[in-house]
């Protein structure tokens, strides 16, 4: 017979935390994303963004609404318009019966270089307000060559922290064993629809064998895509250049200042074997006001890492591009043999 | 107020509006069925605006909506028209070029109630579009409509309000390029990748080759009648293939195929590069 469970107070439930059960899975409806393509590619090659709907189940995010935030321009008073508008929207979809909760909010890009600090600095934001929050990215430019260009991203909860703190130094990252890779995590994407909705589309296919998404997958001139890419990638490989550049920079100096503190200190040394030998006070080892003495501040790694990020997005579009090219070349070949 | 679903007679429209037809896009109706779905208990219907843009050539081009909250006894409407009007103001902040081109409700038919709501649009717009979605499935197959109202009137007495059906076509090619199979299923596990994609498109074309060879074959031993425009058809397809020597096609894909080894070499090579910058950049420093 098994034992009754036990029974808790309330004020015992109350004090364990509760564990918070890591974001397993992000669930897009199917009308999110149609709307989120549509926002993009009306707007694009300017970049969009917008707010994420939904609910938080578990290990699952469920979005299931989103609403398009307007094109700010420069101007100083629009920041309480914006607000205004958020809060306007959520009221009325609330009206709707329509989940008001807020659980991210997605952006449109241009040929995946989208790490940039704003992006952090936005996520900073919304997680101290939201405990889970994703961001959904989408390439319009890729979805051109039938690839369903979605992602879903979220911070890393180390890298959250140590950003917080704001020291981005090589013994900090050593000590949290945080490379680049960690900075971003990838959370998979699955679609769901309403039973409504899919009978709808169930009616409404077509019934012709060739869709097309398979016109644009099959479409041989990819050209000018690589030819994009790989110049992003080499501007990029400027910019981490550069980086290591300032490092370089920062380590010679350092050396520099180090055997500078060397001599400096012998020659202390001497001085005051020579005042002890004629009876004097010896003089302090260390002398705070030299300059030579100045701790130089170590250059912040965020920048490089995050363009190490970019350009290896750029190095995995390219990849797949070119293996899309791949089976496309020997497909031509194969229908001119025959 | 009497309303009819088929045309009854034709009136002297005038030209224009006759040949109105629309388009709808699929967001539309992904809109409309999930404000079906969450729709209040007491709510039979749904009912909201239509956006949109008229092209050039007449036709009305609807391409977003939204529900606006309603009230509907045996014989009122009420609508929430403040309602109405602030989400217009916030859909055009963000894409002022939607304007208003009609209103929608669930539902098959047209009804007594619908034509008050239509006169409401009609003071925004000149001639709006009522769009009927049919959620119940009534007919057994998904059955969106489109109507347009023309007033019936004798002298200055208005009689009746008639609502007309225009042409729809429904524009699937958004829908198409996210692929049905994601759209139509309840739950997709996971989004298809690039090389993925490749291979279901690829098979698709073979099974289309297939079927165009076992119908060539059919047809050349008699089990078939030839049929003209097919056979045009499929001399069309084959002679669009570009003539080329098999020396020339053979530069052409092995200079390509070049070029894309190349970009992954360099690829390859970025990547070597970035793992031995972090290796140096984070490396402990030896004072």
């Amino acid at each position: 017979m098994a034992a009754a469970p036990i029974a808790r107070s309330f004020l015992q439930v109350a004090a364990t935390e509760e564990v918070a059960t890591p974001l397993r899975v992000v669930q897009i409806e199917g009308l999110v994303m149609l709307k989120i393509i549509k926002h993009c590619k009306e707007f694009s090659p300017a970049l969009v963004t917008g707010q994420l709907l939904g609910l938080d189940v578990g290990s699952v995010l469920e979005v299931t609404n989103c609403f398009p935030f307007p094109i700010r321009e420069e101007d100083e008073e629009v920041e309480a318009d914006g607000a205004n508008y958020q809060l306007e929207m959520m009221r009325c979809l609330r009206e709707v019966n329509v989940d008001n909760n807020t659980v991210g909010w997605y952006q449109s890009t241009l040929m995946g270089s989208f790490q940039t600090v704003e992006l952090i600095e936005t996520f900073m934001n919304y997680q101290e307000n939201i405990r889970r929050c994703v961001c959904i990215i989408y390439d319009p430019s890729r979805s051109s060559q039938g690839v369903l260009a979605f992602k879903a991203l979220k911070l890393s909860d180390s890298f959250m922290e140590l950003y917080k703190t704001n020291n981005f130094t090589g013994e900090k990252l050593r000590e949290k064993n945080l490379s680049w890779v960690d900075i971003f995590e990838e959370i998979p994407i699955k679609v769901s629809n309403s039973a409504l909705i899919s009978a709808f589309m169930t009616g409404l296919e077509d019934d012709t064998p060739v869709t097309q998404c398979d016109y644009d997958r099959l479409q041989l001139s990819t050209n000018p895509f690589l030819e994009r890419s790989a110049e992003f990638l080499i501007e990029c490989m400027d910019d981490l250049s550069m980086e290591q550049q300032k490092f370089q920079f920062y380590h010679r100096n350092l050396s520099r200042q180090q055997s500078q503190q060397q001599t400096w200190l012998q020659k202390r040394r001497a001085e005051n074997m020579a005042r002890k030998a004629a009876g004097e006070e010896p003089l302090p080892e260390e002398d705070p006001s030299n300059p030579i003495f100045k701790p130089i501040p170590e250059p912040s790694r965020l920048d490089s890492f995050l363009i190490t990020n970019q350009i290896s997005n750029f190095c995995n579009q390219i990849n797949g591009v070119a293996g899309q090219n791949f089976s496309r070349l020997y497909l031509m070949k194969a229908l001119h043999e025959n | 107020m009497a309303t009819s679903e088929q045309t009854v007679l034709q009136f002297a429209p005038t030209a224009t509006s006759v040949t109105l037809s629309a388009k709808v896009h699929p967001l539309v109706v992904f809109n409309i069925c999930d404000c079906y779905v969450r729709r209040p208990d007491q709510a039979e219907r749904v009912i909201g605006t239509l956006l949109g843009s008229v092209l050039p050539d007449g036709t009305v081009d609807i391409r977003n909506s939204y529900a606006v909250p309603h009230n509907e006894s045996s014989d009122q409407v009420a609508l929430d028209i403040d309602y109405h009007h602030n989400m217009l103001l916030s859909h055009q902040k963000v894409n002022p070029k939607e304007v208003i081109v009609g209103w929608y409700s669930t539902g098959l038919g047209v009804s007594g109630g619908s034509a008050l709501i239509h006169e409401f649009y009609a003071r925004e717009v000149p001639n709006p579009v009522h769009l009927t979605v049919d959620t119940g499935f009534r007919m057994g197959e998904p059955a969106i409509k489109a109507y347009v109202s023309f007033n019936l009137s004798l002298g200055d007495l208005q009689l009746a309000a008639q609502f007309q059906e225009i042409p729809l076509d429904l524009r699937m090619i958004e829908a198409e390029r996210i692929g049905f199979d994601i759209l139509k299923t309840t739950m997709v596990d996971k989004l298809p990748s690039d090389l993925e994609g490749m291979e279901a498109s690829m098979q698709r074309l073979l099974a289309l080759i297939d079927d165009v060879y076992k119908y060539v074959d059919s047809v050349v031993q008699g089990e078939t009648a030839p049929d003209n425009i097919v056979g045009r058809f499929i001399s069309e397809v084959v002679a669009s293939l570009p003539k080329l020597s098999p020396a020339v096609l053979d530069k052409l894909v092995n200079d390509n195929m070049q070029d894309h080894l190349l970009l992954l070499y360099l690829s390859s090579i970025t990547r070597t590069q970035l793992s031995i910058a972090e290796k140096l950049n984070t490396a402990a420093q030896i004072i």
